[in-house]
């Protein structure tokens, strides 16, 4: 297998040095697409599969899709930007050195970490901390703080795009492209059914809220761009949709107060709740990680004055 | 038995996804290479998907890897409608070989 992990390092180089030093954006976006392609195999062969179900939805999907779509919106006089090449032999000394100096830092960060690792900590934990998975006890108990603060940068993304200007609305398409809404709807069924499993899968296996909500954002994501969902973009709905993009994250922090209330420490919980809270966590969570990433694709605030 | 059979089927598999690697590289414009694509997704990614599900080791998992195949044949072809009638209207007219005909260069 040693043939395949250089393979895929020397792929993430190389799709890393195209989507940077070739002329052209979409040249790029599609490099960088790639890229997270690369990643999500890297991540699988490290054995961290939900980690690569991530960067596989988001790093490659998502993201790719974004900068996509941002660039089929530029005027064609700003696409063709070219990457200052001309100073890169007199750069090429600097980076060397920084490139150097960082994987010094995270070689010694390696031979410095406890042998042979938190696992042992972590497994008598895990009868106390209300998930049977390792990884789910991590993320939503003994690391929560992790998590909650992951969910406030997206909502903060949230935040930013909307301040930005008004939602643009989806260009009808299904008169040209008859076949893409059509495919929308056809597959939604079957990522709900991924997004139900994943989240009953992330208390005893790899799986969970990251996951479940970037699959079912992306699936929404390809019902918002081809105008399949109208409630979004309407007045009426406003309210509702600030609530559930928020449930997640006032869930965390409800969570944290009951157990400060409960047991006087921040998110200590009493191990015979805290499977409940998990779960309520955790649905909550993947609720709100999907509509985040599908509010991204509105491209400003929804529910403007007609 | 099953070995044998799933290794005959990989191996039928692969020519296609060279030939087809050949084509995108080969081919002159992006109709012509869009049809190179779709024959990996149907032949080349069906044979390969019918010689991994005879190998599994339960009929479970054999059907999930014969999902796989329909679910990338249902994404692959929509896809390559949405590129050829995109490139319709927005890139160049699909190549002809006979400049005779009365319909080139519409």
């Amino acid at each position: 297998m040693l043939v395949v992990d250089l393979l895929l390092a020397l792929a993430a180089l190389a799709t890393a040095g195209q989507c940077l030093l070739l002329p052209g954006l979409f040249r790029a976006v599609a490099n960088l697409m790639a890229f997270g392609l690369v990643m999500a195999l890297i991540w699988v062969r490290l054995e961290a599969p939900d980690v690569a179900l991530a960067e596989a939805a988001i790093g490659a999907g998502i993201t790719g899709a974004l900068l996509l779509t941002a660039l089929g919106q530029l005027p064609a006089s700003q696409r063709d930007i070219q990457p200052a090449r001309d100073g890169l032999p007199r750069r090429i000394i600097p980076i060397t050195i920084l490139v150097l100096l960082i994987t010094g830092m995270l070689w010694a960060a390696i031979l410095g970490l406890p042998k042979p690792g938190l696992v042992e900590e972590v497994a008598t934990l895990l009868p106390e901390s209300g998930a049977e998975h390792a990884v789910t006890a991590l993320l939503l108990n003994l690391r929560g703080i992790d998590t909650l603060l992951e969910i406030t940068v997206m909502l903060c993304a949230v935040a930013t795009i909307w301040s930005l200007q008004q939602a643009i609305p989806p260009p009808t398409l299904s008169h040209y492209y008859p076949g893409l809404p059509t495919l929308a709807r056809w597959l939604h069924p079957l990522f709900l059914l991924m997004f139900s499993y994943f989240l009953w899968q992330g208390t005893h296996a790899p799986g969970g809220a990251f996951p479940a909500g970037a699959l079912l954002g992306a699936g929404g994501v390809l019902l918002l761009l081809t105008g399949s969902i109208a409630w979004m973009y309407q007045r009426a709905y406003n309210l509702l949709l600030r609530w559930l993009l928020a449930a997640g994250l006032l869930l965390f922090l409800i969570t944290a107060l009951a157990g400060l209330l409960m047991t006087g420490t921040l998110y200590g919980l009493p191990p015979r709740l805290a499977g409940y809270f998990i779960i309520a966590i955790e649905v909550a969570t993947a609720l709100s990680i999907t509509l985040m990433l599908m509010t991204f694709y509105l491209f400003g605030r929804p529910g403007a004055q007609q | 038995m099953r070995e044998l059979l799933g290794a005959g089927f990989i191996l039928l598999g692969i020519p296609f996804f060279i030939a087809s690697t050949v084509g995108l590289l080969r081919f002159p414009d992006v109709y012509t290479r869009l049809h190179a694509l779709t024959k990996v997704d149907n032949v080349g990614l069906g044979l390969i998907c019918l010689g991994l599900a005879v190998q599994a080791s339960s009929i479970a998992v054999a059907l999930k890897i014969v999902l796989i195949w329909g679910l990338i044949l249902l994404a692959s072809s929509t896809g390559a409608t949405l590129i050829a009638s995109s490139a319709l209207r927005h890139g160049p007219p699909p190549l002809r070989s006979d400049s005779d005909d009365s319909h080139a260069g519409r």
